[in-house]
């Protein structure tokens, strides 16, 4: 058993802190972004337009189907092209993170559209509600209602996901863990720090979850 | 921006030895199967068992189950990866410790193997605990009514109806342990993501690199998505077709 | 040979057997009935020990159910049971289903279970059958197998909970010809079933259940023409006369 000091992660808390910060920043914009361009590719895919929904099925199926690790390293090498001069590792990975999560949120948001009976789609119709109408009022709340569950569920995944940006260097709490312990030589009890953070915030949302699927499922 | 296409890099040298770019990339799928593939079967044979586990009467059974998948699922699958390499050796007797630091032989395909299989377990185990629950109780009941104890019940009567059900869900599991196997290049696994950072360092050609090993892992996907596939037909069950099991 | 004695059952708060008692001599058949949700699963379950009991006793050929020593996969073997939604194994084909317990649990040769099964196949009229799976089977037919697997466990006693209450009307009585057959060959048998016609071909006794009690336990043309309790009156009523 080899000798552990865990008197470093006294001074390593700013660090962390200040990682942990952009973590959840990164996770927050990421989520909004893609659950608002998620739902935005839902209706592309759902809508009757073929075209529009080919390519909104496409590109939902190719960001499902590309490994994480290779869709940041993607976008941190075309990102420059596009925007023409070279962005920050943190910059690239919000941008990343949004245009992937969003093909997962679509999935979601798609399933849960399909999960509102049609019933309701013609009782707003016979109420004289519009197509948009229809589906900001009451098809979307629905959806989101059914489907929050699942939402927070993938936001959890998303929130652990970010740790890979480390494939770029951005600063995340992992990377300040990472370099915290190069700097004190405690690389082994930084890594368990880290770990216990991140077990402590995932698990208390699952928990979270799950009582609000339980509230969830009584309300129906 | 301009972009200088050459298609021709995969054919020419690295720029250090004599190997070409394409050689790296052939190791890297190398690696990449054999990490995935080895991942996939500790998975399920964890997997399957710890799902069967969470089904059972047994509180205490219940429990380490349920343990077992909460550990998994929320720690990320890097830090999980440097958990086995860098701390568990922390974990063994002096010399042990040592010889895994020191002399292990493939040491990051074994870490990365174990890590990937046992956090893929977690989530076999969920899909496996959700097809047992899923079939009637009768079954369970008829089951025990002839005689059959616990062990035998799972082993002929329950598991075999709920692995068929879980095929679906565990088709995607298995394309996900091909994705997932591209966070080994962190503890220096030699397979694909790891070659593909190197090769884009090495020789510039970012897109052309990026674009063959989003390929390769398409190819992967899609192989192991056919596999499973083969497998459902073959188990497939005359007059249940589209019924509920 | 089945010996129930004051047995009680709570699910939590809730108490859905009370201090129930009766009994099933050899070669008899007891016919079980009451309205749903009265306990009468409950109570054929817990003769083979499906569902644990908290209160009371009840022994099968003198071997005690609830005893912690009893090897009750070895008790169960011998006490046959057929479902109300058959339970074959639907992965399996008639004739697996019919080995299988015969050759895991009675450590029967493959073949010797395969002539058993084919035997009794025969016997409930599907020996052409036995390579289908059961979701080929009309359900009168998979209640036939499943009567057969019950048999090929050469069982002591046999339970029965609604055989043909989740059949289609014009195959209930192919599924009630077997039993009434095998109720004249003197099988033991307990049956929870709503077919007051069966009861009276061959029930020795009826047993009357109602809120987890029984209310009534009386010998067949008793029951049927002088039902001592109101309730079972009412039920009598409804059941004959819809
Ligand atoms: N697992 C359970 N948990 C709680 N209550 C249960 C459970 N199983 C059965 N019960 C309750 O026990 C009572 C008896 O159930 P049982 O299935 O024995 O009735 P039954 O007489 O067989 O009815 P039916 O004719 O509908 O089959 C019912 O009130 C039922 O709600
Ligand atoms: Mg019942």
């Amino acid at each position: 058993m080899g000798e552990f000091d865990f008197s470093v992660w006294q001074p390593s808390l700013p660090f962390i802190r200040d990682g942990l910060l952009f973590t959840l920043r990164l996770t927050l914009v990421a989520m909004s972004g893609g659950i608002v361009i998620g739902t935005l590719l839902a209706l592309a895919r759902l809508s009757p337009i073929v075209p529009l929904a080919r390519v909104a099925g496409a590109y939902v199926d190719l960001m499902r189907s590309i490994p994480l690790v290779l869709v940041i390293l993607w976008f941190f090498l075309v990102i420059p092209f596009i925007t023409g001069s070279p962005v920050g590792a943190e910059t690239s990975a919000i941008i990343t993170f949004t245009a992937f999560e969003a093909a997962f949120y679509c999935e979601i948001m798609r399933s849960g559209i399909q999960s509102v009976p049609r019933g309701q789609v013609n009782a707003a119709f016979a109420l004289g509600l519009g197509q948009a109408q229809t589906m900001i009022h009451v098809i979307l709340p629905q959806a989101v209602r059914n489907m929050l569950p699942v939402l927070l569920t993938q936001t959890i995944v998303l929130f652990q996901d970010t740790s890979l940006v480390y494939a770029i260097g951005a600063k995340d709490m992992l990377k300040a863990a990472d370099v915290v312990g190069k700097n004190y030589n405690r690389p082994v009890e930084m890594i368990v720090l880290s770990a216990l953070i991140y077990f402590t915030i995932c698990f208390s949302l699952s928990l979270a979850v799950k009582q609000l699927q339980k509230r969830v499922a009584i309300i129906r | 921006m301009n972009y200088h296409w050459n298609w021709g890099i995969f054919l020419e040298p690295v720029k250090s030895g004599d190997e070409t770019y394409l050689d790296w990339l052939i190791t890297g799928l190398g690696w990449t199967l054999a990490v995935s593939l080895t991942a996939w079967l500790i998975a399920l044979c964890i997997g399957i068992a710890v799902g069967a586990l969470r089904t059972t009467p047994s509180r205490l059974l219940v429990m380490l189950g349920n343990a077992w998948v909460e550990l998994f699922r929320n720690i990320p699958l890097l830090v999980q990866m440097f958990l086995w390499f860098f701390v568990a050796p922390e974990f063994l007797p002096r010399e042990w410790s040592l010889w895994v630091k020191q002399d292990m032989p493939a040491k990051e395909f074994i870490t990365a193997a174990l890590c990937l299989g046992f956090f893929t377990s977690s989530r076999v185990a969920e899909q496996v605990r959700a097809g047992v629950g899923s079939l009637p109780r009768g079954q369970h009941d008829a089951a025990l009514a002839l005689g059959l104890t616990l062990g035998q019940a799972y082993r002929h009567v329950i598991l075999p109806q709920a692995l068929r059900i879980v095929i679906p869900p565990l088709t995607s599991e298995f394309m996900n342990v091909f994705k997932n196997s591209s966070v080994a290049f962190a503890i220096g696994v030699l397979e694909l993501t790891f070659q593909a950072r190197q090769m884009q360092e090495d020789s510039e050609q970012g897109i052309e690199t990026y674009l063959a090993v989003t390929l390769l892992y398409f190819i992967c996907a899609f192989t192991a998505n056919r596999v499973m596939a083969l497998i459902e037909a073959r188990t497939r069950v005359p007059g249940l077709i589209g019924k509920p099991a | 040979m089945i010996e129930i004695r004051n047995v009680s059952k709570w699910y939590g708060q809730t108490q859905v057997l009370k201090d129930c008692s009766t009994h099933v001599a050899k070669g008899e058949v007891v016919v079980v009935c009451g309205p749903s949700g009265s306990g009468k699963s409950t109570l054929i379950k817990c003769v083979n020990g499906l569902e644990p009991f908290a209160q009371g006793t009840i022994t099968v050929d003198g071997i005690s159910v609830s005893d912690p020593k009893t090897d009750l996969p070895r008790l169960r073997a011998r006490v046959g049971m057929v479902f109300q939604h058959f339970e074959l194994f639907p992965h399996m084909s008639v004739e697996q289903n019919l080995v299988l317990a015969q050759v895991k649990v009675l450590g029967r040769s493959a073949e010797e279970a395969v002539a058993r099964g084919a035997a009794l196949l025969d016997r409930v009229g599907l020996r052409e059958h036995a390579a289908k799976f059961p979701g080929q089977l009309s359900g009168g037919q998979q209640q036939r197998v499943a009567i057969a697997r019950a048999l090929a466990m050469d069982p002591i006693c046999l339970l029965f909970d609604e055989p043909t209450s989740a059949l289609d009307p014009e195959m209930i009585g192919e599924v009630l010809d077997v039993m009434v057959e095998l109720a004249q060959e003197g099988m033991t048998m307990m049956c929870v079933t709503h077919e007051m016609g069966f009861a009276r071909k061959v029930a020795k006794r009826v047993v009357f259940m109602d809120h987890g009690e029984i209310v009534e336990d009386a010998p067949t043309n008793a029951f049927f023409d002088a039902p001592a309790s109101e309730r079972a009156k009412t039920f009598l009523s409804r059941i004959l006369h819809h």
